[in-house]
């Protein structure tokens, strides 16, 4: 069976991949991004090919290798793939060269070498990939744990001013998640070998039968683990620091890919293994993921940091996640799964395009920042589509999962679903806030030093503007339902500039706005095309996630909405 | 409802949505290579676009079925949630096709000229194209996600084209304050499709349509008041009615197309498409029927104290929405009605709004009309075609809105209850209160001695400006008549809503119109009194009655707003930010300082310090995973 190889293919591949990349003379950046691009590259074919040689109608779990590892205790190195997993590997196979060619650019900090940047990165893309195809407990719990470790040093040795407390505060949060899930994994070794065999095959597992009270701490064991790391509010605040102070490539692998592991893992672990507690405890779970879309949401609206900001949308969005999961329908669930792989994209091109910004501007705030679309207008024009994705407007890939899940949550939660709803609201404002302090208005801030800006002004007035532009009326005093409150609260802040480590050192008179370049260009079109083909022909990542979804939602007992609603 | 599968040129009615959609893709990917000729494209598009919606009308029309549904693919599959992508082209859509496309098209051609100076004329041309295109899916799309995907993609494109001039603070404003007002709106409309998919298990208009008779009628009426919800967001309703005059900050053309003939008209749509809904629940049909009475009244209020002419006419759209809610809350009277007046409006408002727009060509971008008069003499052509509009608003004799406001002032009297004469009597002030807005209008821009700022040469537009205007001047004295009289709407479209019964006249229709007609002369009368017998002053009178004051400020709507739902907002925003960096950061940080030593530790932590506790603890959790392992296994 070649196909089973594929999956081993695409855990070795870049596992060797880094160790190569690593080894390189310290000096040779070029060398290193050329060959982590290669490698990513070569991993995206192997999930295509995946994805072609997977039949959504077959087994649950297909591409299977399964070999002894810690034969004494059951432990396979078990790889295989459901409809879930697989669409988790093709969003890892996008964002990774994604990311490469994004960080193609940047400057390592004093002491630290690129090189190192580019290993750390095919290492992470190993265990992601590993943690996502594991099919035996243990083996997944190692590769859950392992990739802390790549992701730790991309945002302690490449981050921002505070990388070494965001680093140190993710570390500690995912570690502790870990633990208490690590004592679940062997409980769960336990209750399998009092029931016969001891094992840790997701398949044998889901067999079981485990007494209620037995499962009810299981179940919080790895709810714990992975609430961290969705993360569910109140579990949620080492996000905004290590999505801020990543380097902007970390950033859009965390929240794009790691933090779909804690959502991931509810779908794979919670529901089958611990049908009855899941149950018993998805009320409070909806509780959590309901406040946190709205607490989120309000919050984002709130900060002046615009890493800070794209990391509390994630949070929000990671609520209609949850939602999605714990109504136990198969619509529900499969919008829950598409909106991981959606958000993945729409969040990691926000936080891609943020990126774009800063590395202009060399602030993170808001407030230092504004009329960038009269000067840069593709930046400002995929900024728009980022922007529109993320509050999930139709049309766009987001509003495809968004949907689902709220429509197939309403016939067994409508009090939550309807709350959840009160979240588009807010997703507008957060998006819209950020999009017109920075894009729209007069060009000033940061990009633009005083006297340019005056120029620019004048330019505008001049030609952007003519005719119409002549009689601007004042700015709507108290017209705007949300007016920005005035931006003199960031300026104060923008004196102390937060630079981000790789920002390009292009300072001195001249103006530093330029639009996309053409790197920066072939960096958004892949997820840009993607927003705009999957909101438009989402039936084909569906109909690969829907029958597992199916079966996730028959082991937890539950079928699709209307049988429930109506019968 | 019975649908026939498409043939011949109908089941190719979806390249009426391509056409203009390619065109908008083109102008925005091709970027400047198409700055020389986009516009030409942008047009071309929606002119074809008018020319194929105008064949698949004449063959809809030789039908014997005049329902036809045409399958696309199968946009989202998923457990017992099917939405397929079909377009349903009956007289009802194919209506609002021939409006979408050909008031879109004249203004496309107005367009040129209007923005032939503007550096971005391109970009403006895709964002219309998109325009049209997502409002022609809204329209046609067979079921209820398909319209929230125009709905919401009108919504885009109403905010694009609001900041088109961005870098004006109160563009940028206007445009986002019209997206989340409408975004309020969009989630009654979202959650009635939850509500339709949980109920009824299905959300495509047939299958809705089908069922909905056996739902209880607290379900329906819910349905019918989340509908209602969205369709006030889209049209500029009371209560969510504030953004509309806003968007005037658009481009004019912007106001004339989508603030004025197309997408504020949506919420129409929504509540006449949705009648075998609304048929079954009285409740929501009171609602509506309130929702469209007090509006009317508060946009003719408001409109008669402002002296921006964009404002007063966005206002008079506001109210004329008002009439149309007034009449499709009536129920299967008012369905023809509704669209009838929805068409003639169509026509008059946008020619009022093109000509507004050529004013402004002619004053430099001036709005304020205390710093027009005497430019009839100057524009003549804008002022006959303004004037035929005017008059066409207004209700004079035999003109469009003549007509069509009086079918609805009919309808509603019809009813033969308090309710019914309390609606008409609503309905006729709000013809008086037209008249002398639009009459105030009339004369502080067209008539009396110029009060032009220093410098200013008035000249006419040119011609591609003004035929435009000249075709929707037509319209706006012929199409009541042919509407009503000749050939009438509700005949065309008995498909969709059935034949209404013969309805008993309370009040002869003869008396109505005499009776409106002198209202409205009444209110020509007050505004001549008021406004042409004195020189108009060239600043707004600071002391003015208390009326006067709070229409200036929109009856407060505004500052409402602002009182009960951004302040506190902002505020709770605030405070949340406070708790969730002081409380709940601090609450987990101090907990993991109790429980692991030193919290300093963790904000001095040193790299190489940080980087043996990572490790350190990761070997301690492989040693404690082995420990318990050999224990278990032992």
């Amino acid at each position: 069976m070649s196909d089973s190889l594929l999956l081993v293919a695409m855990v070795v591949v870049p596992a060797v991949g880094a160790a190569v990349v690593a080894g390189l003379p310290k000096h040779r950046t070029a060398t290193a991004r050329q060959l982590a691009l290669g490698v990513s590259l070569v991993v995206l074919v192997l999930a295509v090919l995946a994805t072609v040689a997977f039949d959504p109608d077959g087994d649950r779990f297909q591409l299977t290798t399964s070999v002894p590892w810690i034969p004494g205790f059951g432990v396979d190195f078990a790889l295989g793939v459901d409809g879930i997993a697989l669409v988790m590997l093709l969003l890892v196979g996008v964002l990774v060269p994604v990311v490469v060619l994004a960080s193609w650019e940047d400057t390592a900090p004093p002491n630290r070498s690129m090189r190192t940047f580019f290993a750390w990165l095919l290492l992470l893309e190993a265990c992601m990939v590993g943690v996502f195809a594991a099919t035996d407990v243990f083996l997944f719990y190692v590769f859950f744990e392992a990739m802390l470790v790549p992701m730790y040093f991309i945002v302690g040795s490449f981050g921002g001013p505070r990388r070494q407390y965001a680093a140190v505060k993710f570390f500690l949060y995912s570690l502790v998640g870990g633990l208490v899930m690590l004592a679940a994994v062997i409980g769960l070794y336990v209750v399998s070998e009092a029931a016969g065999e001891g094992t840790f095959a997701f398949e044998s597992l889901r067999q079981l039968d485990i007494d209620p009270g037995v499962q009810r701490l299981l179940f919080l064991g790895f709810f714990v683990a992975f609430a961290i790391k969705a993360p569910l509010v109140p579990l949620h605040t080492w996000l905004p620091d290590a999505g801020a102070e990543a380097p902007v490539g970390g950033a859009v692998l965390l929240v794009g890919v790691l933090d779909k592991v804690g959502t991931f893992g509810f779908l794979r672990y919670c529901l089958p293994l611990f049908p009855e507690a899941s149950r018993e405890f998805a009320p409070l779970v909806l509780v959590l993921a309901v406040a946190g879309v709205l607490y989120a949401a309000l919050l984002a609206m709130g900060q002046t940091d615009m890493k800070r900001l794209v990391s509390y949308t994630s949070i929000a969005h990671f609520g209609f996640i949850a939602l999605g999961v714990f109504a136990f329908t198969t619509e529900a669930g499969t919008g829950a799964v598409l909106y991981m792989v959606n958000h993945g994209i729409a969040t990691g091109l926000l936080f891609l395009v943020v990126g774009m910004l800063i590395a202009r501007g060399g602030s993170r705030l808001v407030g230092d920042y504004g009329g960038v679309a009269s000067r840069a207008p593709k930046l400002a024009g995929v900024f728009l589509v980022a922007g529109l994705a993320s509050l999930a407007l139709p049309g766009t890939n987001s509003f495809v999962s968004e949907f689902l899940v709220l429509i197939g949550s309403f016939p067994t939660r409508p009090v939550f679903t309807v709350l959840a709803t009160v979240g588009i609201i807010l997703a507008a404002l957060y998006v819209l806030l950020l999009y017109q302090r920075t894009m729209h208005g007069p060009p000033r801030g940061v990009l633009f030093p005083a006297g340019d800006a005056a120029d620019d002004a004048a330019d505008g007035a001049a030609g952007g503007a003519a005719p119409h532009g002549a009689t601007a009326p004042p700015a709507g005093a108290g017209h705007g339902a949300t007016a920005a409150p005035a931006g003199g609260g960031h300026g104060a802040h923008g004196a102390t500039a937060t630079l981000t480590a790789p920002a390009p050192a292009r300072s001195g008179g001249a103006s530093r706005m330029y639009d996309l370049t053409r790197r920066e260009t072939l960096v958004v079109a892949p997820l840009v095309a993607l927003v705009l083909v999957l909101g438009v022909y989402p039936q084909p990542l569906i109909r690969l996630i829907e029958p597992a979804v199916a079966a996730t939602m028959s082991d937890v007992g539950a079928g699709s909405a209307p049988s429930e609603g109506t019968d | 409802m019975d649908t026939v599968a498409a043939s011949g040129l109908l089941s190719s009615s979806w390249l009426v949505i391509a056409l203009p959609l390619l065109g908008a893709a083109v102008l925005l990917l091709g970027g400047r290579r198409t700055d020389r000729w986009g516009h030409l494209l942008g047009t071309a598009t929606v002119v074809a676009a008018f020319v194929l919606a105008l064949l698949c009308t004449v063959q809809l029309a030789g039908l014997d079925e005049r329902v036809v549904d045409v399958d696309l693919f199968t946009f989202v599959s998923a457990g017992s949630l099917d939405v397929e992508a079909g377009l349903l082209v009956d007289p009802l859509s194919a209506t609002f096709m021939l409006l979408i496309t050909g008031v879109g098209a004249l203004i496309h051609v107005y367009s040129i000229g209007y923005m032939a100076h503007d550096p971005r004329r391109r970009r403006f041309f895709a964002y219309l194209n998109l325009f049209v295109a997502a409002m022609l899916l809204l329209v046609l799309g067979d079921n209820y996600v398909a319209l929230y995907v125009g709905w919401e993609g009108v919504g885009l494109a109403s905010y694009l084209l609001i900041a088109f001039w961005h870098d004006r603070p109160a563009a940028a404003t206007a445009a986002k304050k019209a997206f989340v007002m409408n975004r309020v709106g969009d989630v009654g409309l979202a959650i009635a499709i939850f509500v339709m998919f949980a109920q009824l298990g299905t959300v495509s208009y047939e299958g809705v349509f089908g069922g909905v008779g056996a739902l209880a009628g607290g379900t329906l009426t819910a349905l019918g008041l989340l509908l209602l919800l969205g369709a006030c967001g889209k049209s500029g309703q009371v209560p969510l009615q504030a953004w509309l005059p806003d968007a005037m900050e658009g481009p004019t053309p912007v106001s004339a197309l989508i603030h004025a003939a197309t997408m504020v008209t949506a919420g129409v749509y929504l509540i006449a498409r949705s009648a075998p809904i609304y048929d079954l629940t009285p409740t929501a049909r009171a609602v509506v029927l309130a929702v469209g009475a007090v509006t009317l009244l508060y946009g003719a209020i408001v409109g008669c104290a402002y002296d921006d002419i964009k404002k007063v006419l966005a206002y008079s759209t506001v109210s004329q929405i008002g009439y149309m809610f007034l009449a499709v809350g009536l129920g299967p009277v008012g369905y023809a009605a509704a669209i009838a007046h929805l068409l003639t409006h169509g026509f008059f408002k946008a020619g009022l709004f093109l000509g507004a727009g050529s004013v402004m060509h002619a004053m430099g971008d001036q709005v304020d009309m205390r710093r027009f008069g005497g430019l009839a003499r100057k524009l003549p052509v804008t002022f006959v075609t303004f004037g035929l509009g005017y008059l066409a608003l207004i209700g004079f004799p035999f003109l469009s809105g003549y007509w069509t406001k009086d079918a609805i002032i009919e309808a509603a009297l019809d009813r033969g209850d308090w309710a019914g004469w309390l609606l008409g009597g609503v309905a006729v002030l709000g013809a008086g209160l037209t008249a002398f807005y639009m009459t105030r209008l009339m004369i502080m821009t067209f008539l009396g001695r110029p009060r032009w700022t220093e410098g200013q040469h008035p000249h006419e537009s040119p011609s591609v400006m003004t035929a435009p205007m000249v075709l929707l001047a037509i319209g706006s004295v012929a199409a009541g008549f042919l509407l009503v009289v000749v050939a009438p709407l509700g005949d065309w479209l008995e498909p969709v809503f059935g034949v209404p019964e013969e309805a008993e006249h309370v009040v002869a229709p003869a008396v109505v119109g005499v009776v409106v007609t002198a209202v409205m002369a009444l209110g020509v009368l007050a505004a001549w009194l008021f406004v042409g017998r004195r020189e108009v002053p060239e600043v707004a009178p600071v002391r003015v009655s208390p009326v006067t004051r709070a229409a200036r400020r929109s009856l407060y709507a505004d500052a409402v707003n602002e009182a009960v739902f951004m302040r506190p907002g902002q505020w709770l925003t605030r405070a949340l930010v406070w708790v969730d960096n002081r409380g709940v950061d601090g609450a987990v940080n101090g907990l993991a300082a109790t429980l692991g030593g030193s919290s300093s530790r963790l904000g001095r932590a040193q790299t190489g310090f940080v980087r043996s506790y990572a490790l350190g603890m990761l070997g301690g959790a492989v040693v404690v995973a082995g420990a318990l392992l050999a224990v278990t296994a032992g």
